[in-house]
């Protein structure tokens, strides 16, 4: 009996946000609701997903009930069922941040969501082309939503690198359709196993253009200059919301090499090995320098997703159960503490008047101290100080960076990094919070309620410290399940075993 | 025919990849185009080329593969939306920035 509970985490944003598309004449307030609603109610889902993936079953929903490598099929296994409840409860604490954005907000953040779970849940290449569009198409209108100089310019960079983007994936999927005969991830890969020797080379070649695209959206240097300019200009939400933006290339790079170009796949095995901890730590520097070099919060917190994505990567680079479990814990804590600063970035921003974040002597703050301890408590998160989650998710990752040929630099690099990463955290928040002048002009004093959504997050980030030896072995059991695929390629041909005609 | 394919594809990303690099917005969205036009004629060969043959499987019979024309549907679908986004989004960075230049200043 197939659980109908794999398609439910695309179907209920879609219909929400066809929901919403047809609400428009209504307040905004009522907006928000259903959406808020439909963003718990994917928690739900989520939760649910988890439970029943929990076990180490990969459940396999086959639409229209095809059978595997000729009907399209959704996957959902522990890695993907964590995706999608990061994805939730990451929605969920944007939303509670109540700015208005503009009139589409709610309907273009159903369909980001719709196009986020979809490419967690495809199990077919060319779907992830297809989802990978439709969190794109939601992502440009959500960037460029409320307008303004900065951000049309970063808005009309983003597109036009995703289009190229999008066109170098064609590319990829074709040329490996090409050669295999199939895009359902899991029979490429009994097929790659198989190959003969003569199409090696276009398989790699293929295999690269895909790690260039992932390497786009996941922000890895040199292809990273795009997002300190599109995040940092961004409305706050938005910006919190595209936290998971580079997580989902991240994702498919784990997915797609791990099930692909894995260590036991046959001969193109290990094709990204000489590329992916070089570039990851190149990234983490090139954003670190960035970081430094922010004049204003939200810049900052854009080139703190950077080197977040570096480290990211350098956890799925080392590969092995241990880093790949270390950079799934990671994944989750930087998603929520990014998303957290973007948030308070917004709120300090209001709270400053027309001074806005720029990182410049600005007026005493009313609530001054509360909002410092605030930006404190999420500086502590995102840099990765004990006693939050991003100390444990870095540690984790350095921990299993030892014995590997790459030790010596991952230590070095993660370790210099986070030092600067402390020091220009800790210079915004003195000169924003202390070094102020009496005669300037403050902004509205901020609510406690303008405080809510970045507690929340933060609250998640708790939740992953307090819960850090379960939550560990957790995804232990999904980076286990990922490094050995033989599972997942069985559950989703498991039918079709009789029927191949190739 | 398999060479002339192969060339009208690569002058077609030849092209587009040239006029996607320009300064301007305008060569950069026809640049966008041609790319997008050359990627959906390689994804249809993909299937291989064959004439006059029906894309469904018969007993003994040879048959154009159906994928890749499905494929192609969506690619081209998804394109043509996403130019058209890309022009009007060119238009309002002309209307904000006041010129056309991809960057939104003249360089010297």
């Amino acid at each position: 009996m197939m659980s109908h509970l794999v398609i439910i985490p695309l179907l209920l944003p879609l219909l929400t946000g066809i929901l919403l598309l047809l609400l428009r004449g209504s307040a905004t307030e009522l907006h928000r609701l259903i959406n808020l609603a439909a963003t718990l109610g994917l928690v739900a889902v989520a939760l649910l997903l988890l439970m029943q993936t929990g076990e180490g079953q990969v459940e396999v929903y086959r639409l229209g009930n095809w059978s595997a490598p000729f009907g399209i099929v959704l996957a959902a296994d522990r890695l993907a069922a964590v995706m999608v409840l990061v994805t939730g409860l990451l929605a969920t604490g944007v939303l509670l941040h109540g700015r208005r954005v503009g009139s589409y907000f709610h309907v273009l953040f159903q369909m980001q969501l719709f196009g986020l779970n979809g490419a967690f849940l495809t199990g077919d290449l060319f779907n992830l082309f297809v989802f990978f569009e439709v969190l794109l198409i939601a992502s440009y209108g959500l960037l460029l939503l409320g307008g303004g100089r900065n951000r049309t310019r970063a808005g009309l960079h983003y597109v036009v690198l995703n289009l190229v983007g999008s066109t170098l994936f064609l590319f990829a999927v074709g040329s490996l359709y090409g050669v295999l005969g199939t895009l359902n991830m899991a029979d490429m890969a009994v097929r790659l196993a198989e190959l003969p020797e003569s199409d090696l080379g276009v398989v790699r070649t293929a295999g690269l253009l895909l790690f260039a695209v992932f390497a786009l959206k996941a922000a890895l240097a040199p292809l990273h200059l795009w997002l300190p300019g599109a995040y940092g200009y961004t409305s706050a939400p938005v910006a919190a919301m595209f936290a998971i933006m580079t997580k989902v290339g991240a994702y498919s790079i784990l997915r797609v090499y791990s099930l692909l170009f894995g260590p036991d796949s046959g001969p193109a095995a290990g094709l990204l090995d000489p590329w992916l901890i070089p570039l990851a730590l190149l990234t983490v520097a090139a954003g670190t320098l960035g970081m430094l070099a922010s004049r204003r919060l939200s810049q900052q917190a854009a080139n703190l997703v950077v080197v977040s994505a570096g480290t990211l990567l350098t956890a799925f680079g080392l590969g092995g159960i241990d880093a790949v479990a270390a950079g799934i814990y990671y994944l989750a804590h930087t998603t929520f503490a990014a998303a957290a600063l973007f948030l308070l970035a917004d709120v300090v921003s209001r709270a400053r008047g027309e001074y806005a974040d720029r990182l410049v002597t600005g007026p005493d703050l009313p609530r001054g101290q509360l909002l410092a301890g605030v930006f404190l408590l999420i500086a502590i998160a995102v840099s990765g100080l004990p006693p939050l989650s991003g100390f444990i998710g870095k540690w984790l990752i350095l921990q299993s960076s030892i014995g590997n040929p790459w030790m010596s630099w991952v230590l070095a690099v993660l370790l210099i990094t986070s030092l600067l990463g402390v020091m220009g955290l800790a210079r915004s928040g003195s000169q924003l919070f202390f070094d102020t002048d009496g005669w300037a002009e403050a902004g509205p004093a901020i609510r406690l309620s303008d405080l809510a959504a970045p507690l929340v997050l933060v609250l998640l980030g708790i939740v992953l410290v307090v819960y850090a030896g379960p939550l560990y072995e957790f995804s232990r059991a999904a980076a286990t399940q990922l490094v050995q695929p033989s599972a997942y390629v069985e559950a989703v041909l498991q039918t079709a075993e009789a029927g191949r005609i190739r | 025919m398999e060479a002339l394919i192969a060339i009208v594809i690569g002058t077609l990303t030849a092209c587009g990849v040239y006029l996607s690099l320009r300064g301007r917005t305008f060569p950069v969205v026809l640049g966008l185009t041609m790319l997008s036009y050359a990627v959906n004629l390689f994804l249809f060969v993909m299937g291989r080329l064959t004439i006059g043959q029906p894309p469904i499987i018969r007993d003994g019979a040879s048959y154009a593969d159906p994928l890749p024309q499905a494929l192609v549907l969506t690619a081209i679908v998804i394109s043509f939306g996403m130019t058209a986004f890309v022009v009007i989004l060119s238009l309002r960075a002309r209307a904000e920035l006041g010129n056309d230049h991809v960057d939104g200043k003249e360089s010297e």
